[in-house]
């Protein structure tokens, strides 16, 4: 038989009972939409997490104080230098601290990030209204703050915030700047975040205090001229710390490019599509099953069949194919139907909110051809079984079968 | 043992024993029959005799236990279930008392079937043909549940002819016909075994039946009990098909 007449066959048997085939399909169905539905939100929450990040941009480095070690603002001064540190362009360093807003009755909870000016073009940020915080604001510790686009629709609805006042642990700060939002459901932005000077967050907020007095800080971002340059400036800024900080054997600090942490963060997701996928593909797996039982089911109730094809000269070859034609045939057939849906779910859910969690989504055509291979392949290799029982029957004892 | 071309069915001392676990049954215990290029052989014998057993043989769905057996002058005692299958499709036909024709299909479909498992084409025209010459060219789109008893044997013959074989056989295959519908294929079978001289063995425990043929094979328990050549007894041809 052709290739084409064993599929028609297949079609026709597959037909006869429509139900059973439909309630087979169902299985793969059901798994082939979860798998390219599951991968497809992973793979849009990687793409939305490395976008924010990157939108930060990648020519920054993170220093970081380990152990016991502290990081100061006179730290954060000492690595722009174009003797020590050549290829650092700036330095932002910042305080940051969890405080309670309140203005007039609204309140609400907010990251408080202590900055210096130079914050505002390390970070990226763009100011919607008002002006950001300047050197004599962090000279003369200033209480002054500028607000995220979130925490500001809070406290003060639509209306411009600035020249209104915050209360801040009881102290009343003078808005001068709104930042721009960010979007992306505020996950990790500045939406959320409050600006106030480093110093001022040092002194009102901060509970860490040094021996010689100067300003700890818990971050300091360090602005690279070159982002070709980031390794040299990675040991660049550790050569200038471990002077400072007369380091002989560990160092008490950690230098993290914000390169390095997007490719950790996409192993980390990547790892997570697959995780998804994997346990979308259970569900796949027992469609598998289901087509399995269902052959097994049309074996025995069609034995009498096998045995007159038999007669007629089929050979064990012909049964086999027929057979795993007619479990493959469904099985492809459920995974485009499943490919269909799947792509109409990610389309679906993309952008919509479940509780606090905005679904990203992201389909690839990838997902979909794997999803369709996959579930031919499960028609394959649980078509086999039933196949290889229904050639093996004996003509004369199929034909007896009643 | 010479070969002879005018031998389309040659038995030599065919033995068959099922074994049920511990019992063993001597379904035939030496079995030696030849057959002639364009015979009509009915074998008849009580129930039990070895008559469906040694059709199975012949038709080579089954083998021997020991002895010879020649088809066509092709030796296929010793043959694997693939090659046994090619013989089956090019060289046997077989009608079953229970007409055995697949639900699903139509009478043309089912017909068909063995042309799917050879090769050549032109497949609807051949089993278009083989329905006309058993009289059911109207009936070719039919599903089996839409033709009578009679008319679905016939499907059952052309599907036995579609490929020209070599040799017909029919295990009891007026057992679930009326006997206007069993003169019908009884008249069907002589007329191709007279007029395109294709070989022909019938199982039947009719002697109404077996007066049609030109030999009469009788089986006991396993063995060939009697022999015998006749004058076969005409069908008249039926009025209306
Ligand atoms: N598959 C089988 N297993 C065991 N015994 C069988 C089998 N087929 C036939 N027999 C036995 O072989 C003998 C001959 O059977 P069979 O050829 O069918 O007889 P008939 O067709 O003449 O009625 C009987 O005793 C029957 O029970
Ligand atoms: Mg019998």
């Amino acid at each position: 038989m052709s290739l084409l007449q064993t599929i028609n066959t297949a079609i026709i048997s597959l037909a006869a009972n429509k139900l059973r085939a439909g309630l087979a399909l169902l299985g793969i169905v059901i798994g082939v939409t979860a798998v390219i539905t599951l991968m497809s939100i992973g793979r849009g929450t990687t793409e939305q997490i490395t976008g924010i990040i990157q939108g930060l941009g990648t020519n920054l480095l993170f220093v970081q104080p380990e152990g016991e070690g502290q990081l100061t603002l006179g730290d954060a001064d000492a690595l722009v230098d174009p003797v020590y540190a050549p290829s650092v362009l700036a330095s932002a360093p910042e305080v940051r601290a969890f405080a309670t807003l309140v203005a007039g009755r609204d309140n609400t909870n907010a990251q408080v990030v202590g900055v210096t000016p130079e914050y505002l073009a390390a970070r990226n940020l763009d100011l919607a209204s008002g002006m950001f915080i300047m050197s004599p604001h962090v000279d003369n510790r200033d209480e002054v703050i500028v607000l995220g686009a979130n925490v500001a629709e809070q406290l003060f609805q639509n209306r411009d915030p600035v020249g209104e006042y915050v209360r801040v642990n009881a102290r009343r700060y003078r808005v001068i700047g709104l930042l721009e939002s960010q979007g992306g459901g505020g996950f990790g932005t500045f939406d959320t975040q409050v600006l106030i000077p480093i110093t001022t967050a040092y002194y009102r907020l901060s509970g860490e205090r040094t021996l010689t007095g100067d300003v700890a800080v818990s971050l300091i971002n360090v602005q690279v001229r070159d982002l070709d340059d980031i390794d040299q400036s990675i040991e660049e800024a550790s050569g200038v710390l471990r002077l400072r900080h007369r380091i002989t054997e560990e160092d008490d600090f950690t230098v993290i490019s914000q390169q390095s942490t997007i490719e950790t963060l996409e192993e980390t997701t990547n790892t997570l599509v697959v995780f998804l996928g994997i346990i979308a593909g259970i569900s796949l797996l027992v469609g598998g099953i289901g087509i399995m039982n269902i052959m097994l089911v049309s074996v025995t109730e069609r034995t009498r069949e096998i045995g007159i094809r038999k007669a007629m000269g089929a050979k064990r070859r012909d049964i086999l194919l027929q057979f795993v034609a007619e479990a493959t045939v469904l099985s492809i057939g459920g995974g485009l139907l499943g490919a269909g849906l799947g792509f109409w779910m990610t389309n679906a859910i993309d952008g919509r909110t479940l509780g606090t969690q905005t679904f990203n989504t992201s389909f690839s055509n990838e997902f979909a051809a794997l999803a369709l291979i996959v579930s031919a392949g499960i028609g394959l290799f649980f078509g086999i079984y039933p196949a290889v029982r229904a050639s093996r029957l004996h003509p004369i004892d199929a034909l007896r079968y009643e | 043992m010479t070969e002879n071309q005018d031998n389309v069915i040659e038995l030599h001392d065919v033995t068959k024993v099922y074994r049920m676990g511990e019992i063993e049954v001597n379904a035939l215990a030496g079995v030696s029959l030849t057959i002639r290029r364009g015979e009509l052989t009915a074998i008849m014998g009580p129930s039990g005799s070895g008559k469906s057993t040694i059709m199975n043989i012949i038709g080579c769905l089954d083998v021997p236990t020991s002895g010879k057996y020649i088809l066509d002058g092709e030796d296929v005692g010793m043959l694997s279930d693939d090659r046994l299958a090619g013989i089956r499709n090019r060289k046997v036909g077989f009608v079953f008392q229970t007409y055995n024709l697949l639900p699903r299909l139509s009478a043309l479909t089912n017909v068909e079937l063995p042309l799917q498992y050879g090769k050549g084409g032109g497949r609807k025209d051949r089993s278009f043909e083989a329905l006309s010459k058993v009289g059911l060219a109207d009936r070719v789109h039919h599903k089996p549940v839409e033709l009578s008893g009679g008319q679905q044997q016939r499907v059952g013959i052309a599907r036995a002819l579609v490929k020209d074989p070599a040799i017909l056989l029919a295990d009891e295959p007026t057992g679930n016909l009326d006997t206007a519908s069993s003169q019908e294929i009884m008249w069907i079978i002589q007329e191709l075994n007279r007029q395109s001289g294709i070989t022909v063995v019938i199982v039947t425990h009719e002697h109404d039946i077996a007066a049609h043929a030109a030999r009469v094979v009788t089986m006991l328990d396993g063995k060939v009990l009697d022999d015998t050549r006749q004058e076969p007894v005409l069908v008249p041809e039926p009025g209306i098909i």
